[in-house]
């Protein structure tokens, strides 16, 4: 009698796996369009001509420039000049901490933001002039010299005073570059910073009020609350949100969230603490899966063994 | 069943094995009953020791339980300084001696009621009595009221951290 | 009061007072299986082995999951998969085995259609099956509610839906299930009531059943020969076991089921840690929102073929089409007139019956998946269309099928 079982055994595998592709990649291709990533090289703007000086910098955004009127830069001691949920009432959005924004965002970016903010952060859609709808932040018009220079010189001084390599941090990055917009409860991390722990339940309640009155502004200016994205990292993937952070549109046509403009090596660090957030024990899962395979194989080569053992007298 | 020495190793070899992944699993389940990350880093309470008034009980709460926050006055310390035990079990912060412990009568688990006018506890249960340092007066309680690890921060105490005279009250048998 | 003996060992003792070796030799050792059979029969332990694991990772679930609308999401999410000591794994391991069990338990069902092991005899052994098949199909939708994502929310609202009966329109007994107007706090109890106690109490009862009504007729072979069990396990017992058609349930068909278990449990634990996707679906990892529903909203892989079939009519085609579905599949046994117990192959038009529907079940599958337009759904359409017909045309088949 032939032994049937290798052909069996094909032929099962064959029609598991065929449905398996069906339901899963081909099916996935067909209901999501795939946007190729552009590793974050912003074609669409312009390269930056000049190379900038950081002390010429450092007085433009501190003067002429009036970047500190509506900017906190704590790195350099400048306060905000307003508290966040006031800020937000007043402007929309909490205008963000300078700090760490010469390594978190790209430098082309930040040229461009400095001199047509709607343009560079893609919502000339919503924020459109001639239609009498300006954005808050208004741009650079040059403080009388060379302008590219100028802008130059202002991003090379945010460089120098930001926090490089492992000094910025991934739940850095993401404070800075998301974190005024969206919560990360699971992080205790809110629009107004990360949730302290209260002793007295008024104090409590007091600063969740506060995260209330902002999210109302934000909702306001924004259309809709920005969601939680406590385990955005599970629910659409590394791939979606590098591509949704270089361009929103790619995605929701006519959305108000704004290009983000984060350099790739920063994308990294917020995909990083999105992955601490929403898929915290990943290493120990592939230390334990290695162990565990290991094991079952063992498990697997000893019963085929028994089985022979206990056959052999049964053919 | 089959009881063939030279048969039956493979078996007890596949069920070796089998066994070895039993005890995998069992261990994995032994720490997924261990209490929460949260719960442990909640084991910590800080009392901030000028806010008490003095022969006045306050009763705070630490993991779940009472604690008995009593501060003495010159006349409960004149009463405990003849009883040397007593002395040992107080807290001295910041020039001020303090009884500090759980709130739970020692025999059973009851609450005990403090009158300051006599300065000693009364618990309803089964009538046990302890001093004001803690110290049991009256069965059926078989030891003074426990006192909870506890660490001496400036003017503060952090119940939960055991600080060097936590130790030495356990070594000296004062508490378990 | 029956007569008792000082017992002579700790076996006699137990032996004396619960029969152990009369129920070990029934259930075990001199249970016998024919030889002739392949891996395939290996499905029963591997899905009592699945069944285990869901069972285990479940009560560690159980321990930390909250069955309330505003804390479900997030005892799942948070406390399950970032708090708790490999509450991770539990969860991974429920998951996977709760999409896997299907794939076995088709592979189960349809080797019993190929090798009629539903037939002459052995009809209670194919309708416990299939009442297993409702059950655990029962339970992984009650299961599917309790993350509270919105796939859970969906599906809940959709098939608690259908019970309106299309034309019937009976709102009152959907609010009756639902225990409220829409899926909410009464819904996700009751669901998880259901999930952990009724219908795994119903499960384990039908195992029983299923178990039972296979010790009489015997497990079938590859050919479908009817085994004398009474002359070949003689033969055996007299030390001729090559010679023998049967052999022991213990030790010998369990050794070569632990080997089967051990080679799906390398595939099966492959998955747990490194391709779970499938298994989660990820519009589950949003919070259910009950003013949003999602862009593509669809069941589990393994309700897709009977989703299909409802999706291409009208109301109340498609729910006459898709109860429809639910049922014929238990009366195989009496729809299949031929009185062959042999392999499909062996049994002409059956054969071509068997592959064509087996076949159709994915195309059904796959085109669930997708959203009903262009030519899917016309796919679909199609394919609804000859399931219903192969099934009106089995009992003309088989009628007229060669004695064999």
């Amino acid at each position: 009698m032939k032994n049937k079982e290798p052909l069996i055994l094909v032929v099962v595998v064959f029609f598991a796996l065929v449905t398996y592709y069906l339901v899963e990649p081909f099916a996935h291709h067909q209901m999501h369009k795939h946007v190729e990533s552009e590793d974050f090289a912003y074609t669409d703007l312009p390269a930056l001509t000049k190379k900038g000086d950081a002390t010429r910098g450092k007085d433009l955004v501190m003067g002429a420039g009036g970047c500190t009127g509506c900017h906190a830069i704590s790195k350099a001691g400048m306060p905000a000049p307003m508290d966040a949920v006031t800020s937000a009432g007043a402007y929309g959005v909490n205008p963000p901490d300078l700090s760490n924004a010469g390594s978190v965002y790209d430098a082309k970016f930040l040229a461009s933001l400095i001199k047509n903010p709607a343009h560079a952060l893609m919502v000339e859609h919503k924020f459109d002039p001639e239609k009498g709808k300006m954005h808050p932040m208004v741009p650079f018009y040059g403080a009388g010299g060379d302008m590219e220079q100028e802008v130059s010189d202002m991003v090379a001084y945010l460089q120098s005073i930001a926090p490089k390599g492992e000094k910025l941090t991934p739940a850095m990055a993401f404070e800075t570059a998301c974190g005024r917009c969206h919560a990360v409860h699971y992080e205790k991390w809110t629009q107004i910073g990360t949730k302290p722990s209260f002793k007295k339940k008024q104090d409590e309640l007091a600063f969740d009020t506060s995260v209330l009155d902002y999210q109302d502004s934000l909702k306001a200016y924004m259309g809709k609350l920005p969601p939680d994205l406590s385990i955005y990292i599970r629910s659409r993937g590394e791939h979606y949100i590098k591509t949704f952070m270089e361009n929103p549109q790619n995605y929701l046509k006519g959305t108000a969230m704004p290009r983000v403009g984060v350099n790739a090596e920063s994308a990294d660090k917020v995909i990083e603490y999105l992955e601490d957030s929403g898929d915290t024990k990943r290493h120990e899962r592939e230390e334990v899966g290695k162990n565990v395979m290991i094991y079952i194989v063992i498990f697997a080569i000893f019963a085929l063994l028994w089985k022979k053992q206990v056959w052999k007298d049964l053919h | 069943m089959k009881s063939n020495s030279r048969r039956g190793f493979m078996g007890k070899a596949f069920g070796a094995v089998a066994g070895i992944g039993a005890i995998g699993s069992l261990y994995a389940m032994k720490k997924s009953w261990d209490p929460l990350p949260s719960v442990k880093a909640a084991g910590f309470t800080t009392l901030d020791m000028s806010a008490y008034n003095e022969n006045e009980l306050v009763t705070e709460k630490w993991r779940g339980k009472p604690i008995f926050v009593l501060k003495l006055n010159a006349d409960m310390l004149k009463a405990m300084k003849s009883k040397k035990n007593d002395m040992d079990r107080l807290i001295k912060v910041d020039g001020s001696h303090y009884m500090v412990t759980i709130g739970l009568c020692t025999h059973l688990g009851c609450i005990p009621g403090y009158d300051p006018d006599e300065t000693s506890f009364l618990c309803a249960c089964h009538g046990g009595m302890y001093d004001a340092s803690g110290d049991v007066t009256k069965a059926p309680p078989p030891r003074g009221l426990d006192i909870p690890p506890f660490k001496i921060d400036g003017t503060k105490l952090v119940l939960g951290e055991e600080g060097s005279e936590y130790k030495a009250m356990k070594e000296n048998g004062i508490t378990l | 009061m029956a007569h008792f003996t000082k017992a002579t060992s700790v076996k006699d003792w137990f032996d004396q007072r619960l029969a152990v070796e009369k129920v070990e030799k029934v259930m075990m050792s001199e249970y016998w299986i024919p030889k002739n059979i392949n891996f395939l029969w290996a499905m029963g332990m591997v899905l009592v082995i699945t069944f285990a694991l869901l069972l285990v990772s479940g009560i560690f679930l159980l321990m930390y999951y909250q069955p309330n609308v505003n804390l479900a999401f997030d005892s799942v999410n948070y406390t399950i998969m970032r708090e708790v000591d490999f509450g991770w794994l539990w969860r991974h391991v429920h998951g996977v085995a709760a999409s896997v069990v299907f794939l076995i338990i088709y592979i189960h069902m349809f080797t019993g259609i190929y090798y009629g092991s539903y037939k002459k005899g052995r009809e209670m052994i194919w309708i416990s099956g299939m009442l297993l098949f409702v059950a655990f199909s029962a339970e992984a939708f009650s299961g599917y509610m309790l993350p509270w994502g919105q796939m859970s929310y969906w599906a809940g609202m959709v098939i608690t839906n259908l019970f309106a009966g299309g034309s019937l329109h009976a709102d009152g007994l959907v609010e009756w299930i639902r225990g409220d107007y829409v899926p909410a706090q009464a819904f996700l109890t009751r669901f998880f009531m259901l999930h952990v106690l009724l219908i795994p109490l119903a499960i384990m009862g039908l195992i029983g059943l299923h178990f039972a009504a296979l010790r009489i007729p015997h497990v079938n072979n590859q050919d479908g020969e009817e085994i004398d069990f009474d002359v070949e396990s003689e033969k055996y017992l007299a030390g001729k076991k090559a010679e023998s058609k049967v052999m022991r349930f213990a030790n010998d068909f369990m050794a070569k089921d632990m080997m089967v278990v051990g080679i799906y449990l390398v595939f099966f634990f492959y998955l747990v840690f490194y391709n779970y996707g499938f298994a989660m679906d990820p519009v589950n990892f949003d919070p259910a929102d009950g003013l949003k529903t999602p862009a593509h909203i669809y069941p589990e892989w393994y309700f897709l073929w009977s989703y299909e079939i409802l999706r291409p009519f009208d109301t109340d085609t498609g729910l006459i089409a898709f109860a429809f579905a639910q049922v014929i599949f238990v009366l195989l046994p009496f729809l299949d007139r031929s009185p062959n117990t042999v392999p499909a192959n062996r049994r002409g038009l059956f054969a071509v019956w068997f592959w064509v529907m087996l076949v159709n079940m994915i195309v059904l599958t796959a085109m669930g998946k997708l959203p009903p337009a262009g030519i899917f759904s016309t796919i679909g359409l199609v394919s609804a269309i000859l399931f219903i017909v192969m099934w009106i045309a089995l009992p003309f088949i088989t009628k007229f099928e060669k004695k064999v």
